[in-house]
Protein backbone atom coordinates (compact mmCIF):
# COMPACT_ATOMS: atom_id res chain seq x y z
CA UNK A 1 0.00 0.00 0.00
CA UNK A 2 1.39 3.40 -0.97
CA UNK A 3 -0.40 5.27 1.82
CA UNK A 4 1.98 7.18 4.03
CA UNK A 5 1.51 6.70 7.73
CA UNK A 6 2.52 9.82 9.63
CA UNK A 7 2.17 10.11 13.38
CA UNK A 8 3.36 13.07 15.45
CA UNK A 9 4.03 12.64 19.16
CA UNK A 10 3.85 16.13 20.56
CA UNK A 11 2.81 18.47 23.36
CA UNK A 12 0.51 21.35 22.51
CA UNK A 13 2.60 24.12 24.13
CA UNK A 14 5.96 23.00 22.76
CA UNK A 15 7.52 25.50 20.35
CA UNK A 16 9.55 22.61 18.93
CA UNK A 17 6.38 20.68 18.25
CA UNK A 18 4.80 23.75 16.66
CA UNK A 19 7.63 23.89 14.12
CA UNK A 20 6.83 20.38 12.97
CA UNK A 21 3.08 21.02 12.84
CA UNK A 22 3.66 24.15 10.74
CA UNK A 23 5.99 22.30 8.35
CA UNK A 24 3.47 19.48 7.90
CA UNK A 25 0.70 22.04 7.28
CA UNK A 26 2.84 23.85 4.71
CA UNK A 27 3.23 20.59 2.84
CA UNK A 28 -0.44 19.67 3.19
CA UNK A 29 0.44 16.34 4.81
CA UNK A 30 -2.22 14.45 6.75
CA UNK A 31 -1.07 12.98 10.01
CA UNK A 32 -2.25 11.63 13.29
CA UNK A 33 -1.50 13.98 16.17
CA UNK A 34 -0.93 12.35 19.55
CA UNK A 35 -0.75 14.52 22.64
CA UNK A 36 1.82 13.31 25.18
CA UNK A 37 1.51 13.77 28.92
CA UNK A 38 5.09 14.75 29.71
CA UNK A 39 4.78 13.58 33.31
CA UNK A 40 3.60 10.18 32.08
CA UNK A 41 5.23 9.51 28.74
CA UNK A 42 3.72 6.84 26.48
CA UNK A 43 5.42 3.56 25.74
CA UNK A 44 5.51 4.59 22.10
CA UNK A 45 7.45 7.77 22.88
CA UNK A 46 9.96 5.94 25.05
CA UNK A 47 10.37 3.32 22.34
CA UNK A 48 10.67 5.80 19.48
CA UNK A 49 13.02 8.22 21.26
CA UNK A 50 14.84 6.12 23.85
CA UNK A 51 17.89 8.40 23.91
CA UNK A 52 16.28 11.74 24.70
CA UNK A 53 12.70 10.65 25.58
CA UNK A 54 11.45 14.00 24.27
CA UNK A 55 8.82 15.31 21.92
CA UNK A 56 8.37 16.06 19.09
CA UNK A 57 8.88 12.71 17.38
CA UNK A 58 7.65 12.17 13.86
CA UNK A 59 6.92 8.54 13.03
CA UNK A 60 6.86 8.00 9.28
CA UNK A 61 5.87 4.55 8.08
CA UNK A 62 6.91 3.19 11.47
CA UNK A 63 10.33 4.88 11.61
CA UNK A 64 11.05 7.67 14.12
CA UNK A 65 12.68 11.00 13.36
CA UNK A 66 13.69 13.08 16.40
CA UNK A 67 14.85 16.67 17.06
CA UNK A 68 12.59 19.35 15.60
CA UNK A 69 15.05 20.96 13.15
CA UNK A 70 16.03 17.52 11.82
CA UNK A 71 12.34 16.62 11.48
CA UNK A 72 11.59 19.83 9.54
CA UNK A 73 14.48 19.17 7.12
CA UNK A 74 13.24 15.60 6.71
CA UNK A 75 9.70 16.81 5.95
CA UNK A 76 11.10 19.29 3.43
CA UNK A 77 13.05 16.53 1.67
CA UNK A 78 10.32 13.90 1.61
CA UNK A 79 7.54 16.22 0.46
CA UNK A 80 9.78 18.27 -1.77
CA UNK A 81 7.25 19.08 -4.46
CA UNK A 82 5.27 21.52 -2.38
CA UNK A 83 6.23 24.71 -0.52
CA UNK A 84 10.03 24.24 -0.35
CA UNK A 85 11.31 25.41 3.02
CA UNK A 86 15.08 25.29 2.60
CA UNK A 87 16.74 27.48 -0.05
CA UNK A 88 17.87 25.71 -3.21
CA UNK A 89 21.40 27.14 -3.17
CA UNK A 90 24.06 25.50 -1.05
CA UNK A 91 25.28 28.66 0.68
CA UNK A 92 21.71 29.73 1.42
CA UNK A 93 21.10 26.37 3.09
CA UNK A 94 24.22 26.69 5.26
CA UNK A 95 23.15 30.19 6.29
CA UNK A 96 19.60 29.05 7.12
CA UNK A 97 20.92 26.16 9.24
CA UNK A 98 23.25 28.54 11.06
CA UNK A 99 20.38 30.85 11.95
CA UNK A 100 18.21 27.97 13.13
CA UNK A 101 21.08 26.79 15.33
CA UNK A 102 21.36 30.33 16.73
CA UNK A 103 17.61 30.51 17.38
CA UNK A 104 18.12 27.80 19.99
CA UNK A 105 19.75 30.52 22.14
CA UNK A 106 16.48 32.47 22.07
CA UNK A 107 14.47 29.48 23.22
CA UNK A 108 17.05 28.52 25.85
CA UNK A 109 17.10 31.99 27.41
CA UNK A 110 13.34 32.23 27.02
CA UNK A 111 12.95 29.15 29.22
CA UNK A 112 15.08 30.75 31.94
CA UNK A 113 13.03 33.95 31.69
CA UNK A 114 9.74 32.19 32.32
CA UNK A 115 10.69 29.37 34.64
CA UNK A 116 13.37 30.81 36.90
CA UNK A 117 13.04 33.28 39.72
CA UNK A 118 14.49 36.77 39.42
CA UNK A 119 18.18 37.03 40.10
CA UNK A 120 21.51 37.06 38.31
CA UNK A 121 20.76 34.11 36.02
CA UNK A 122 17.44 35.68 35.05
CA UNK A 123 19.04 39.06 34.37
CA UNK A 124 21.78 37.51 32.18
CA UNK A 125 19.18 35.49 30.28
CA UNK A 126 17.10 38.61 29.74
CA UNK A 127 20.00 40.52 28.24
CA UNK A 128 21.08 37.60 26.04
CA UNK A 129 17.48 37.07 24.93
CA UNK A 130 17.10 40.64 23.68
CA UNK A 131 20.59 40.69 22.13
CA UNK A 132 19.81 37.46 20.27
CA UNK A 133 16.49 38.78 19.00
CA UNK A 134 18.15 42.00 17.80
CA UNK A 135 20.75 39.98 15.93
CA UNK A 136 18.06 37.87 14.32
CA UNK A 137 16.15 41.03 13.42
CA UNK A 138 19.32 42.24 11.71
CA UNK A 139 19.37 39.06 9.63
CA UNK A 140 15.80 39.72 8.48
CA UNK A 141 16.69 43.17 7.17
CA UNK A 142 13.99 44.46 4.82
CA UNK A 143 12.90 41.07 3.57
CA UNK A 144 9.29 40.03 4.21
CA UNK A 145 10.47 36.64 5.47
CA UNK A 146 13.80 35.16 6.50
CA UNK A 147 13.36 32.95 3.45
CA UNK A 148 13.20 36.08 1.24
CA UNK A 149 9.92 36.41 -0.60
CA UNK A 150 8.59 33.17 0.75
CA UNK A 151 8.14 31.64 4.16
CA UNK A 152 10.99 29.22 4.78
CA UNK A 153 12.99 27.08 7.19
CA UNK A 154 14.13 29.91 9.45
CA UNK A 155 10.62 31.40 9.56
CA UNK A 156 9.19 28.01 10.56
CA UNK A 157 11.83 27.61 13.27
CA UNK A 158 11.35 31.04 14.83
CA UNK A 159 7.62 31.77 14.50
CA UNK A 160 6.58 29.56 17.46
CA UNK A 161 8.23 32.15 19.71
CA UNK A 162 5.32 34.43 18.81
CA UNK A 163 2.91 32.19 20.72
CA UNK A 164 5.24 32.46 23.69
CA UNK A 165 6.10 36.12 23.50
CA UNK A 166 3.37 37.29 25.82
CA UNK A 167 4.73 34.82 28.40
CA UNK A 168 8.28 36.13 27.82
CA UNK A 169 7.07 39.70 28.27
CA UNK A 170 5.03 38.93 31.38
CA UNK A 171 7.60 36.86 33.26
CA UNK A 172 10.71 38.38 31.70
CA UNK A 173 9.51 41.94 32.13
CA UNK A 174 10.32 42.85 28.55
CA UNK A 175 8.73 44.74 25.76
CA UNK A 176 9.76 42.83 22.66
CA UNK A 177 7.88 45.17 20.30
CA UNK A 178 9.82 48.14 21.65
CA UNK A 179 13.19 46.40 21.30
CA UNK A 180 12.53 44.54 18.04
CA UNK A 181 9.65 46.15 16.15
CA UNK A 182 10.63 44.64 12.80
CA UNK A 183 10.57 41.17 14.30
CA UNK A 184 7.08 41.65 15.69
CA UNK A 185 5.99 43.02 12.29
CA UNK A 186 7.43 39.87 10.68
CA UNK A 187 5.62 37.64 13.18
CA UNK A 188 2.29 39.37 12.50
CA UNK A 189 2.91 39.05 8.75
CA UNK A 190 3.47 35.28 9.14
CA UNK A 191 0.34 34.99 11.24
CA UNK A 192 -1.77 36.95 8.74
CA UNK A 193 -0.46 35.42 5.52
CA UNK A 194 0.14 31.81 6.48
CA UNK A 195 -2.71 29.53 7.44
CA UNK A 196 -0.16 26.98 8.59
CA UNK A 197 0.89 29.48 11.28
CA UNK A 198 -2.53 30.83 12.29
CA UNK A 199 -3.97 27.32 12.50
CA UNK A 200 -1.10 25.90 14.52
CA UNK A 201 -0.04 28.58 17.00
CA UNK A 202 -1.96 28.34 20.28
CA UNK A 203 -3.33 31.55 21.77
CA UNK A 204 -0.78 33.53 23.77
CA UNK A 205 -3.04 33.64 26.81
CA UNK A 206 -3.19 29.85 26.91
CA UNK A 207 0.63 29.72 26.93
CA UNK A 208 0.75 32.31 29.73
CA UNK A 209 -1.72 30.21 31.75
CA UNK A 210 0.36 27.08 31.09
CA UNK A 211 3.56 28.82 32.23
CA UNK A 212 1.80 30.13 35.36
CA UNK A 213 0.66 26.60 36.13
CA UNK A 214 4.21 25.22 35.83
CA UNK A 215 5.59 28.10 37.93
CA UNK A 216 3.02 27.34 40.62
CA UNK A 217 4.05 23.68 40.69
CA UNK A 218 7.69 24.67 41.16
CA UNK A 219 6.92 27.55 43.51
CA UNK A 220 8.57 30.15 41.32
CA UNK A 221 7.95 33.84 41.81
CA UNK A 222 5.87 33.54 44.99
CA UNK B 1 48.59 34.42 -7.78
CA UNK B 2 46.00 32.23 -6.12
CA UNK B 3 42.78 31.55 -7.99
CA UNK B 4 40.48 34.04 -6.29
CA UNK B 5 37.35 32.32 -7.60
CA UNK B 6 37.85 29.13 -5.64
CA UNK B 7 39.41 30.82 -2.61
CA UNK B 8 38.98 28.58 0.38
CA UNK B 9 40.28 29.56 3.81
CA UNK B 10 39.83 27.65 7.05
CA UNK B 11 40.15 29.54 10.32
CA UNK B 12 40.88 26.88 12.89
CA UNK B 13 42.73 25.84 16.05
CA UNK B 14 44.77 22.65 15.92
CA UNK B 15 43.35 20.74 18.97
CA UNK B 16 39.72 21.54 18.14
CA UNK B 17 37.75 18.39 17.36
CA UNK B 18 35.28 20.61 15.51
CA UNK B 19 38.05 21.97 13.32
CA UNK B 20 39.31 18.43 12.72
CA UNK B 21 35.91 17.46 11.31
CA UNK B 22 36.22 20.16 8.66
CA UNK B 23 39.84 19.27 7.84
CA UNK B 24 38.88 15.60 7.41
CA UNK B 25 35.91 16.49 5.18
CA UNK B 26 38.06 18.72 2.97
CA UNK B 27 40.69 15.98 2.74
CA UNK B 28 38.05 13.42 1.79
CA UNK B 29 37.04 15.65 -1.08
CA UNK B 30 40.64 16.34 -2.11
CA UNK B 31 40.08 20.07 -1.89
CA UNK B 32 42.98 22.55 -1.52
CA UNK B 33 42.62 25.31 1.00
CA UNK B 34 44.57 27.76 3.08
CA UNK B 35 44.73 26.77 6.76
CA UNK B 36 45.02 29.65 9.22
CA UNK B 37 45.78 28.91 12.86
CA UNK B 38 43.93 31.19 15.28
CA UNK B 39 45.23 32.24 18.67
CA UNK B 40 42.04 31.94 20.69
CA UNK B 41 43.25 34.43 23.30
CA UNK B 42 43.92 36.94 20.53
CA UNK B 43 41.42 36.31 17.75
CA UNK B 44 42.14 37.71 14.32
CA UNK B 45 40.18 40.54 12.79
CA UNK B 46 39.13 38.17 10.04
CA UNK B 47 37.63 35.69 12.52
CA UNK B 48 35.75 38.42 14.35
CA UNK B 49 34.46 39.76 11.05
CA UNK B 50 33.50 36.35 9.65
CA UNK B 51 31.88 35.03 12.82
CA UNK B 52 30.73 38.07 14.79
CA UNK B 53 27.90 36.08 16.39
CA UNK B 54 29.91 33.34 18.11
CA UNK B 55 33.52 34.46 17.48
CA UNK B 56 34.47 30.76 17.30
CA UNK B 57 36.42 28.47 15.04
CA UNK B 58 36.13 26.64 12.74
CA UNK B 59 35.01 29.07 10.06
CA UNK B 60 35.26 28.11 6.41
CA UNK B 61 35.48 31.07 4.08
CA UNK B 62 34.49 30.14 0.54
CA UNK B 63 34.77 32.84 -2.12
CA UNK B 64 34.69 35.43 0.65
CA UNK B 65 31.54 34.07 2.34
CA UNK B 66 31.70 32.50 5.81
CA UNK B 67 30.19 29.16 6.80
CA UNK B 68 30.10 28.50 10.55
CA UNK B 69 29.39 25.58 12.92
CA UNK B 70 31.30 22.41 12.10
CA UNK B 71 28.28 20.19 11.30
CA UNK B 72 26.91 22.83 8.97
CA UNK B 73 30.33 23.29 7.34
CA UNK B 74 30.74 19.54 6.75
CA UNK B 75 27.29 19.36 5.17
CA UNK B 76 28.14 22.38 3.01
CA UNK B 77 31.39 20.75 1.86
CA UNK B 78 29.49 17.56 1.02
CA UNK B 79 26.94 19.59 -1.00
CA UNK B 80 29.46 21.68 -2.93
CA UNK B 81 31.93 18.89 -3.76
CA UNK B 82 29.28 16.25 -4.22
CA UNK B 83 31.00 14.29 -6.95
CA UNK B 84 33.65 12.81 -4.68
CA UNK B 85 33.41 10.70 -1.53
CA UNK B 86 29.80 11.45 -0.55
CA UNK B 87 29.60 11.75 3.21
CA UNK B 88 25.83 11.80 3.59
CA UNK B 89 23.66 8.80 2.77
CA UNK B 90 21.38 9.34 -0.23
CA UNK B 91 18.29 7.99 1.53
CA UNK B 92 16.27 10.75 3.26
CA UNK B 93 15.58 8.73 6.40
CA UNK B 94 19.21 7.70 6.78
CA UNK B 95 20.20 11.33 6.32
CA UNK B 96 17.93 12.36 9.21
CA UNK B 97 19.42 9.59 11.30
CA UNK B 98 22.97 10.74 10.51
CA UNK B 99 22.07 14.31 11.52
CA UNK B 100 20.55 12.99 14.75
CA UNK B 101 23.78 11.22 15.73
CA UNK B 102 25.96 14.24 14.91
CA UNK B 103 23.65 16.35 17.08
CA UNK B 104 23.91 13.75 19.88
CA UNK B 105 27.72 13.91 19.74
CA UNK B 106 27.62 17.69 20.19
CA UNK B 107 25.00 17.70 22.93
CA UNK B 108 26.23 14.80 25.05
CA UNK B 109 29.73 13.59 24.24
CA UNK B 110 31.44 16.95 23.87
CA UNK B 111 30.03 18.57 27.03
CA UNK B 112 30.71 15.57 29.22
CA UNK B 113 34.22 15.14 27.80
CA UNK B 114 34.93 18.79 28.48
CA UNK B 115 33.83 18.41 32.10
CA UNK B 116 36.06 15.35 32.48
CA UNK B 117 39.23 17.21 31.51
CA UNK B 118 38.57 20.76 32.61
CA UNK B 119 36.69 20.38 35.90
CA UNK B 120 37.97 19.34 39.30
CA UNK B 121 36.83 16.04 40.75
CA UNK B 122 33.48 16.13 42.49
CA UNK B 123 29.79 15.50 41.85
CA UNK B 124 29.74 17.21 38.45
CA UNK B 125 32.82 15.28 37.32
CA UNK B 126 31.35 11.98 38.50
CA UNK B 127 28.05 12.62 36.68
CA UNK B 128 29.91 13.59 33.50
CA UNK B 129 31.96 10.39 33.62
CA UNK B 130 28.85 8.24 33.91
CA UNK B 131 27.11 10.04 31.04
CA UNK B 132 30.26 9.88 28.91
CA UNK B 133 30.52 6.10 29.31
CA UNK B 134 26.79 5.75 28.60
CA UNK B 135 27.34 7.72 25.36
CA UNK B 136 30.17 5.40 24.31
CA UNK B 137 27.93 2.39 24.78
CA UNK B 138 25.14 4.03 22.76
CA UNK B 139 27.59 4.66 19.94
CA UNK B 140 28.65 1.02 20.01
CA UNK B 141 25.02 -0.04 19.78
CA UNK B 142 24.43 2.28 16.84
CA UNK B 143 27.55 1.02 15.07
CA UNK B 144 26.54 -2.62 15.51
CA UNK B 145 28.50 -4.87 13.16
CA UNK B 146 28.99 -2.23 10.49
CA UNK B 147 32.56 -1.22 9.64
CA UNK B 148 31.57 2.44 9.80
CA UNK B 149 28.58 4.40 11.10
CA UNK B 150 28.01 5.23 7.43
CA UNK B 151 27.76 1.51 6.62
CA UNK B 152 30.41 0.22 4.24
CA UNK B 153 31.95 3.61 3.72
CA UNK B 154 33.27 6.37 5.93
CA UNK B 155 30.53 8.96 6.29
CA UNK B 156 29.14 11.99 8.09
CA UNK B 157 28.79 10.44 11.54
CA UNK B 158 32.26 8.89 11.28
CA UNK B 159 33.69 12.33 10.37
CA UNK B 160 31.81 13.89 13.29
CA UNK B 161 32.99 11.38 15.88
CA UNK B 162 36.54 10.38 14.89
CA UNK B 163 38.22 13.63 16.05
CA UNK B 164 37.28 12.72 19.62
CA UNK B 165 39.65 9.76 19.36
CA UNK B 166 42.63 12.13 19.63
CA UNK B 167 41.13 13.30 22.94
CA UNK B 168 40.41 9.83 24.34
CA UNK B 169 43.77 9.52 26.08
CA UNK B 170 43.14 12.81 27.93
CA UNK B 171 39.59 11.72 28.87
CA UNK B 172 41.05 8.46 30.25
CA UNK B 173 43.71 10.17 32.33
CA UNK B 174 41.40 12.70 33.96
CA UNK B 175 38.34 10.45 33.99
CA UNK B 176 40.38 7.57 35.43
CA UNK B 177 38.92 4.89 33.20
CA UNK B 178 39.86 2.81 30.18
CA UNK B 179 37.83 3.50 27.05
CA UNK B 180 38.91 0.29 25.28
CA UNK B 181 37.64 -1.70 28.24
CA UNK B 182 34.30 0.13 28.26
CA UNK B 183 33.76 0.11 24.49
CA UNK B 184 36.15 -2.16 22.57
CA UNK B 185 34.11 -2.04 19.34
CA UNK B 186 34.37 1.73 19.29
CA UNK B 187 38.16 1.62 19.61
CA UNK B 188 38.25 -0.97 16.82
CA UNK B 189 36.17 1.39 14.67
CA UNK B 190 38.50 4.31 15.43
CA UNK B 191 41.59 2.30 14.50
CA UNK B 192 39.88 1.18 11.31
CA UNK B 193 39.16 4.84 10.41
CA UNK B 194 42.82 5.74 10.92
CA UNK B 195 44.17 2.74 9.01
CA UNK B 196 41.87 2.99 6.03
CA UNK B 197 41.43 6.74 5.63
CA UNK B 198 44.35 9.04 4.98
CA UNK B 199 42.06 12.00 5.60
CA UNK B 200 41.92 10.82 9.23
CA UNK B 201 45.52 9.71 9.77
CA UNK B 202 46.81 12.95 8.22
CA UNK B 203 44.48 15.14 10.28
CA UNK B 204 44.29 13.74 13.81
CA UNK B 205 46.94 15.19 16.10
CA UNK B 206 48.93 12.88 18.34
CA UNK B 207 47.07 12.00 21.55
CA UNK B 208 50.07 13.09 23.61
CA UNK B 209 50.07 16.52 21.98
CA UNK B 210 46.41 16.88 22.92
CA UNK B 211 47.27 15.80 26.47
CA UNK B 212 50.00 18.47 26.57
CA UNK B 213 47.47 21.07 25.47
CA UNK B 214 44.95 19.89 28.08
CA UNK B 215 47.58 20.20 30.80
CA UNK B 216 48.37 23.78 29.79
CA UNK B 217 44.70 24.71 29.98
CA UNK B 218 44.28 22.92 33.33
CA UNK B 219 47.21 24.85 34.75
CA UNK B 220 45.66 28.07 33.51
CA UNK B 221 42.42 27.09 35.33
CA UNK B 222 44.37 26.25 38.47
CA UNK B 223 43.51 22.57 38.33
CA UNK B 224 46.11 20.28 39.82
CA UNK B 225 47.40 17.24 37.94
Amino acid sequence: MAKQEVILLDFWASMYGMRVRIALAEKGVSYEYREEDLRNKSQLLLEMNPIHKKIPVLIHNGKPICESNIIVEYIDEVWKDKAPLLPSDTYGRARARFLVDFIEKVYHNGRILVYKAKGEEHETARKEFIDSLKLIEGELGDKPYFGGDSFGYVDVSLIPFYAWFQAYETFGELNVEQDCPKLIAWAKRCFQNKESVSNVLPESVKIVAFVQHVRNIFGVGE
Amino acid sequence: MANQLEELILLDFWPSMFGMRVRIALAEKGVSYEYREEDLRNKSQLLLKMNPVHKKIPVLIHKGKPIRESSIIVEYIDDVWKDKSPLFPSDTYDKARARFWADFIDKKLYQNGRTLVFTAEGEEHKAAKKEFIDCLKLFEEELGDKPYFGGDSFGYVDVSLIPFYSWFHSYEIYGKFNIEQESPKLIAWAKRCIQNNQSVSNTLPDSLKILGFVQIVRNAFGLCD
